[in-house]
């Protein structure tokens, strides 16, 4: 049986006086009790720097060579937080109700809420910790607006927000490590959980390197593992992003909710061809600046796609500025999905502008900015008068300052200025918002067994609404899991030492080991990415940006048959005891498999459009989402049945909205 | 886009099967290789042919792909990360290239880094100077003075920043003749020694980083500026020059 354990009362009032009843284990007790953190991320380091710090004994784990290196370190735009800094009528409900509405209401109230209430401690937090945020000529924090709001809340480092917070939190981790509370395990991958008597007491990890297989066990399991995009192959996250560690505590009884709700990120760019590794993402702080635009004209889209015009020479009249003709009220700051599905409306309807076989791409231009910007810097530096070359060069100049990393990234890319020429972008697959099913401890159905972050489920609008992810992360790891796990841990201050020569653990290492012998002897004659490709085309095409009942059925059949013969004919080079990346990805692939129809038959049952999820049955006239609030106002969440994945069970956990009223959502 | 059409290459690749086994250049030949390619998507390319073969891939370190996390590394033509200057290897495109060209690729060569497997080395050492001093200590209840209580000058945030824009790739050190770690290290430094926040412990931060960059076996710096212009974030050395004002202060204490 679910139950969240939203606690009653207020919603205003929950988590502060929750935390007053949680049950604390006391300072001389704290070195007793041994904590395994799976992942270093925002999340895993907040969390594991924190609870170091606390003075239980943390074990972390990262399949990185370093902390430093977890891809929350590649998010660019910033972090929000509801500090009203720039009296503009930021507020905790409004952020609530913002990430609420963003989510399509099918986030719980009570997480988002406590997001909220604490995204101001975030803030002075990594201030404290040596964060250089961007800064105003007084000295001020600055801030700046993201998709889906009408506030400044967001706070910024350049384009490299991401890094900057993550390497507060890899400061604080390391702080922690030096001093000997925090013992950590680079270059290591957690590849199954240990359960002792129904609870989680342990992980059996792979030493990358060396390739030996190690028993660590404690008396609560973290996982911070982040999200799972990778199931489509080419997505926003780093190549080594993956989801075998959430996958494998689903597989041992934690629920996976909401697994189709994927956010496709509008400003990414395009494909460029077969050979492509990954995608990369252009930050969404850059709808602020740059107007989106295709032409209007379907003639000049074949000639622009042909080389024989350029989109400079598309005179203003032609332009179709579709967010801001479509959506008045929020313009290019749309949320992500809505921008994405609009882009690919016009792609689909033969005006994308990519010279490629894909035909897909829209522009994402900044001429009218760098002349409204160098406009108002001459202004501002006297020169009411300029000539036109004096505002161009002070409004470039002003684009670079704010944007400049993300502008020399896409000209590294694309081998295209684009301080001459309008961007091209294209939605890609970027933030994972389903994962593991987790109560308001952020504990999984499994006891003992917390998860963070991206890996878990519960914040879901926040996640798809931009520069709140990182708001997430650290959340959950700096300013919920010390609480609420400390509270869990309240009964194991007798427990002792958790021994790791028992049945359990025998079990479950012998497991792991037999499926990396299965795949080194397997023998096949294909490459574990001609599967992962594979794989992630059907995603892409039945999964993807819009999915319909029928494609859906045929991914699930397709995946199914996709996977038998990954078993069957996939070849594995070199041995289990050494460095080796073939044998990674192949342990890796195996899990997005089953993950990707997991996602499908999701995608199936919610017959509705919601929350970067879209059913083409399910839009109105004009294309918007149509939810369906009566039948599908609800958490999925899917209990493991086996190796037949259609054998999935699927639990319901209704969300009540209490404080706030389900209305449509309208960004006109 | 810009160019999209393919070439074919040469290739000369350092193989090491472990830490202890003596390594080898050896040689491939890879064709249809587009133009459009980034230099890793190139060894993509090249391991999915080998792997084909039944040979061994080739192993190198790489993970976010768009030239933040800093984990790709790699010797390219005798330079960190490549022909181009700052960027990282995965940002280098094969663009850079021409039809028929032999590429040397190696690991990061350094004693402080040794070589695991093929390309990949071990650059914990970075890591363990962050331990001994790269932080401020402050405790993480967020229960901190507000944000906006101490201002920042602008000017100071934004260097600030820019020495906190270091992805501890490490092409400092393996540009280095010396080995030094000293931009590195020197950006560590500046970062906190620039902002109001850690002051406090400035003293103590710098004395542990170089003691410890000491212990690593990294050498010291003999201004030569190889590391400023292989770094792919710009990190400057002024940075280096911050440190050792820094450090000569705290000795003076």
């Amino acid at each position: 049986m679910l139950d969240s354990k939203i606690p009653a009362g207020e919603l205003s009032q929950k988590w502060t006086k929750y935390k007053d009843q949680l049950k604390l284990v006391a300072p001389n007790n704290r070195p007793k009790i041994d904590i395994i953190v799976v992942g270093t991320g925002l999340a895993g380091a907040s969390a594991a720097a924190s609870l170091g710090e606390m003075g239980y004994n943390v074990k972390a784990f990262c399949f990185q060579d370093s902390p430093r290196r977890a891809h929350s370190i590649a998010a660019q735009g910033g972090i929000n937080a509801a500090k009203n800094y720039q009296n503009d009528g930021d507020s905790v409900y409004r952020l609530f109700y913002d990430t609420i509405k963003g989510g399509d209401y099918r986030a719980r109230e009570a997480n988002v809420h406590r997001l909220a209430e604490v995204s101001g401690n975030i803030i002075d937090q990594c201030v404290a910790q040596g964060v250089p945020f961007a800064r105003d000529y007084g000295g001020m924090l600055d801030n700046r607006s993201f998709g889906g709001t009408q506030v400044q809340r967001t706070f910024y480092a350049a384009g490299q927000t991401g890094q900057q917070l993550l390497l507060g939190a890899y400061s604080a981790l390391s702080r922690q490590i030096g001093q000997g509370n925090v013992q950590m395990y680079n270059r290591h991958e957690m590849l199954d959980i240990v359960k002792v008597g129904g609870k989680a007491r342990g992980i059996i990890a792979r030493n990358l390197i060396t390739g030996e297989l190690e028993r660590h066990s404690a008396h609560a399991v973290i996982i911070a593992s982040g999200g799972y995009g990778n199931v489509y192959f080419l997505s926003t996250n780093a190549m080594g992003s993956n989801v075998t560690a959430a996958w494998k505590i689903h597989k041992k009884g934690a629920y996976f909710a909401n697994p189709c709700f994927v956010q496709i990120h509008p400003t990414c760019i395009p494909v460029h061809g077969t050979n492509q590794s990954k995608l990369t993402l252009m930050s969404e702080s850059l709808r602020n600046s740059g107007r989106i635009w295709v032409p209007k004209k379907k003639e000049d889209a074949e000639a622009i796609r042909a080389g024989k015009l350029k989109p400079t020479q598309i005179a203003e009249e032609d332009r179709d500025y579709f967010l801001e003709r479509r959506y008045p009220a929020f313009g290019n700051l749309v949320p992500r999905d809505v921008a994405s599905r609009a882009a690919k409306e016009r792609c689909d309807a033969g005006f994308g502008i990519e010279n490629n076989d894909t035909q897909e791409g829209v522009y994402l231009d900044f001429s009218s900015e760098i002349i409204s910007k160098g406009k108002q810097s001459a202004y501002a530096a006297g020169n009411h008068n300029p000539t036109d070359e004096e505002v161009i060069k002070l409004g470039k100049a002003w684009i670079e300052e704010k944007y400049g990393n993300l502008f020399q990234m896409y000209q590294k890319i694309t081998d295209e200025n684009p301080y001459e020429t309008p961007m091209k972008i294209y939605p890609a697959v970027h933030y994972t918002m389903g994962g593991v099913w987790v109560d308001y401890n952020l504990q999984s159905t499994i006891p003992g067994c917390f998860v963070a972050g991206e890996a878990n489920f519960s914040d879901h609008g926040a996640n798809r609404l931009g520069a709140s992810a990182l708001m997430q992360g650290l959340a959950d790891g700096y300013f919920v899991l010390p609480y609420t796990v400390s509270d869990y841990l309240a009964g194991d201050i007798r427990t002792g030492k958790i021994p790791t020569n028992t049945p359990e653990f025998d079990e479950a290492e012998n497991s792991v080991r037999s499926s990396i012998e299965k795949f080194l002897n397997n023998n096949g004659t294909k490459t574990v990415d001609h599967f992962h490709k594979k794989l992630g085309h059907i995603m892409w095409n039945k999964v993807g940006m819009a999915r319909n009942g029928q494609g859906l059925t045929e991914a699930v059949r397709e995946i199914d048959e996709l996977r038998k013969e990954f078993y069957r004919d996939v070849y594995v080079p070199g041995g289990a005891y050494e460095l080796n990346p073939e044998l990674e990805k192949a342990l890796r692939v195996a899990d997005f498999m089953e993950l990707g129809q997991l996602m499908a038959m999701d995608a199936l049952q919610r017959r509705e459009s919601a929350g970067g999820h879209f059913r083409e049955e399910y839009q109105d006239a004009e294309g918007e989402t149509l939810r369906d609030d009566v039948n599908f106002n609800f958490v999925g969440a899917w209990e493991y049945g086996g190796s037949d994945i259609n054998a999935e069970t699927l639990h319901k956990e209704v969300l009540n909205y209490e404080y706030i009223k389900i209305a449509a959502r309208n960004y006109k | 886009m810009a160019s999209n059409k393919n070439i074919n290459i040469n290739l000369k690749i350092w193989r090491q099967k472990d830490a202890k086994t003596k390594g080898k250049i050896e040689t491939y030949k890879l064709d249809n290789v587009s133009t459009d390619s980034s230099f890793l998507e190139m060894l993509d390319q090249l391991n999915e042919q080998l792997v084909n073969n039944r040979q061994e891939p080739v192993a190198f370190d790489h993970d976010c792909r768009e030239g933040i996390c800093g984990m790709c590394s790699l010797y390219i033509n005798g330079r960190a990360h490549g022909p181009d200057t700052a960027i990282t290897t995965c940002q280098l495109h094969m663009r850079s290239f021409k039809d028929g060209d032999t590429i040397y690729v190696e690991p990061w060569r350094s004693k402080a880094f040794p070589v695991i497997k093929d390309l990949v080395v071990d650059r914990s050492a970075f890591d363990r100077i962050q331990q001994a001093g790269g932080f401020v200590s402050v405790n993480t209840s967020g229960r901190t003075i507000d944000a906006n209580a101490t201002p920042v000058p602008k000017h100071d945030a934004d260097r600030s920043f820019e020495a906190a824009a270091c992805i501890g790739c490490g092409a400092c050190v393996a540009s280095c003749k010396n080995g030094s770690a000293m931009l590195f290290a020197g950006a560590i430094v500046s970062k906190f020694a620039l902002l109001p926040q850690g002051k406090v412990e400035a003293t103590q931060r710098v004395m542990n980083i170089v003691r410890q960059m000491d212990e690593e076996g990294f050498g010291n710096c003999t201004n030569t500026g190889a590391c400023e212009v292989e770094c792919p974030k710009g990190i400057s050395l002024e940075n280096i020059a911050r440190m050792n004002r820094e450090y000569l202060f705290a000795t003076l204490k």
